[in-house]
């Protein structure tokens, strides 16, 4: 159960300026008066519900990126 | 009545036999040497890569319960019901950094449960025990309503009597005894292939007879104007805004705190994997959003729910609309959708649960010798037990009753927040605080509970989560989530406690664990054995 033969690398951490970014997909779907009104419509789909749904791409996204850029070489 | 439905019942009754058998194979599948730990049976070997954790996450977190109970919601009180949107959006980035930390820890210590973190981290088996009891207490209700699911399908094919019920739980509880985290990790996979398909069907068909999406909408519009209730619509308005908000934002805090998504977060086999599954879950949230427009469809096709004990059931309104919509065979499947869609997070629940007593109860408390063999025969006994308790719910208890509860649950897991999440960030907080913390944030958060009525259904308390700010002499008619306002009267205390006990020199806990483990990850040295031997003093 206990593999000691390699110590930790030097000082690892998940500091990282990119993590800022995150930020974005927690704050902006939380703002309701950006996307409270029924115009303008797309496919039938009122602002409310397209824009919201749209907030899921921009989630992933930012999230793609934090992940990309924060990943540990090796 | 039967009659009419033996298509959707046969259809409904052979996927369940499917799943039932992969349920029982499942112990063979990516085979351990041997299942008597609960890293292994509760667990999954911790071995799990991005697909598997993927539907095995996402199987577990959009629960049957979510995909009725959001569309009855939509269907009831419209633009307020879609909170499940942004809410599952808001969660994954919220918890990312968050979750890494989470896994490495326990990756290190061989944490089963965030109670287990909490003791290692504040040295408080008090802190582990109310983070433990919490966490049991939040999640029996969420299995209940799991049945609320199963159901609701079953009274729309026109089966009554709890019979069935009972068996599909018994059946259940055979094969997660036996096959543990493997068995809802597999049949996962069926479960999330039948619900994309049939909700990607629902979207492209139903639509096309109900006269398109924007005549979905204004029949919904149009139902509602014609309600005396202010605060419903296709659209919020000034009073529950700030109310859609903060339960989106409350319920992803509180979703990550449940211990049945933690068991699957824990169950990844490194911190690569779920990176990538927090960038990869939203593909459900996708999905949740369709599934909680199909409220509007029911609107637009006239759908009624169906009525049992003179009461209208809107949990219905789904099964109804598709009974109406497509033809029986694929009815059957949709079905099928929905009650395999209530096995999966079942089954994590009562092991999570299982966990957290084995763990953080009786080796703590009642037997501080178990061998792992023993842990995890007490595990497995304790998840038939939680079944037992589910079922006794829904049969002895009004099923309202899971509804409040779970309502409640919410709540009340909220309130873990700071020793849990804060914990893995900062070890500033003393234990006692915390303690205090959690005890007032669950005080003031019953009690709130308690004060809301719900006219609509005729009570006069429990009615609801969203409290009138009013109510605290603020002059406005804007409602806020108690879990929120309750999580701040936590946090408050927390700080201030912290703050008195330091001042007093009151004795804090040791902190059994290193910077250095919380950025660990897959092929790095465990400390398991140490911790076990320090620990059991």
């Amino acid at each position: 159960m206990v593999t000691k033969d390699s110590p930790p690398e030097t000082r690892r951490s998940d500091r990282s300026p990119w993590n800022w970014l995150l930020i974005i997909p927690v704050v902006v779907p939380l703002l309701t008066f950006l996307f409270n009104s029924d115009g303008p419509r797309i496919a039938g789909f009122p602002a409310f519900y397209w824009i919201q749904f749209a907030f899921i791409p921009l989630g992933v996204l930012c999230t793609v990126v934090v992940y990309r850029a924060t990943k540990r070489k090796g | 009545m039967t009659g009419e439905h033996l298509t959707e019942l046969i259809i409904f009754g052979l996927l369940f036999l499917l799943v039932s058998g992969m349920g029982f194979v499942a112990a063979r599948w990516r085979r351990p040497t041997t299942m008597e730990s609960l890293d292994e049976w509760g667990l999954g070997g911790r071995s799990f890569g991005s697909w598997i954790s993927w539907f095995l996450i996402g199987g577990d977190l959009y629960t049957a319960y979510t995909f009725v109970a959001v569309p009855a919601l939509v269907f009831g009180a419209g633009a307020a019901g879609f909170y499940a949107v942004p809410y599952t959006i808001v969660v994954y980035p919220l918890v990312f950094l968050v979750l890494i930390r989470l896994w490495s820890v326990s990756h290190v210590h061989g944490f089963v449960t965030p109670a287990d973190f909490v003791r290692a981290r504040f040295g408080s088996p008090t802190l582990a025990l109310v983070v433990a009891i919490t966490g049991i207490v939040a999640t029996m209700p969420y299995i209940a309503l799991q049945l609320v699911g199963i159901e609701a399908v079953l009274k729309a094919m026109g089966i009554t009597g709890h019979l069935p019920i009972v068996i599909a739980f018994g059946i259940l509880a055979a094969y997660t005894y036996q096959s543990g985290l493997r068995a809802p990790a597999l049949i996962a996979f069926v479960k999330d292939v039948l619900i994309y398909l049939v909700i990607i069907v629902a979207v492209l068909y139903i639509p096309s007879k109900l006269g398109g999406w924007g005549n979905i909408f204004d029949s919904a519009q149009a139902k509602f104007d014609k309600t005396p209730v202010p605060s419903d619509g296709i659209l919020l308005n000034g009073t529950n805004q700030l109310n859609y908000a903060m339960l989106a934002l409350g319920s992803a805090l509180a979703l990550f705190l449940y211990p049945h998504s933690i068991t699957g977060v824990l169950a990844s086999k490194n911190r690569d994997v779920i990176k990538r599954n927090m960038a990869a879950l939203p593909a459900y949230s996708f999905v949740l959003g369709l599934i909680a427009l199909l409220g509007f469809m029911a609107i637009a096709a006239n759908v009624k729910p169906i009525v049992t004990d003179g009461k209208p059931d809107t949990n219905t309104v789904v099964p109804v609309l598709f009974d109406q919509m497509f033809p029986s065979w694929f009815t059957g499947v949709a079905y099928a959708a929905i009650g395999i869609g209530a096995l999966v997070p079942a089954a994590i629940m009562s092991i999570a649960a299982a966990n957290l007593f084995t763990r953080n109860i009786y080796r703590e408390y009642l037997r501080k010798d178990a061998t792992e063999a023993q842990e995890a025969k007490v595990s497995k006994l304790v998840s038939l037990v939680v079944k037992v308790g589910a079922v006794a719910c829904i049969l002895l208890l009004d099923p309202q009753f899971s509804i409040d509860l779970q309502l409640i649950g919410g709540v009340v897991i909220l309130q873990t927040l700071p020793a849990v999440a804060l914990g893995l960030v900062t070890r500033w907080f003393h234990r006692g605080a915390l303690i205090a913390g959690w005890a007032a944030g669950l005080a003031v958060g019953l009690w709130m509970l308690y004060q809301i009525p719900n006219p609509a259904k005729g009570k006069a308390h429990f009615g609801g989560s969203a409290y009138p700010l009013g109510e605290l002499g603020l002059d406005t008619k804007m409602t806020v989530y108690v879990g929120v306002l309750a999580l701040a009267v936590n946090l408050v205390i927390a700080v201030l406690g912290t703050l008195v006990l330091r001042a007093a020199k009151v004795a804090d806990g040791e902190d059994a664990t290193k910077a250095s483990d919380y950025v660990a990850d897959e092929g790095d040295p465990k400390v398991k054995k140490e911790l076990d031997l320090a620990s059991s003093t």
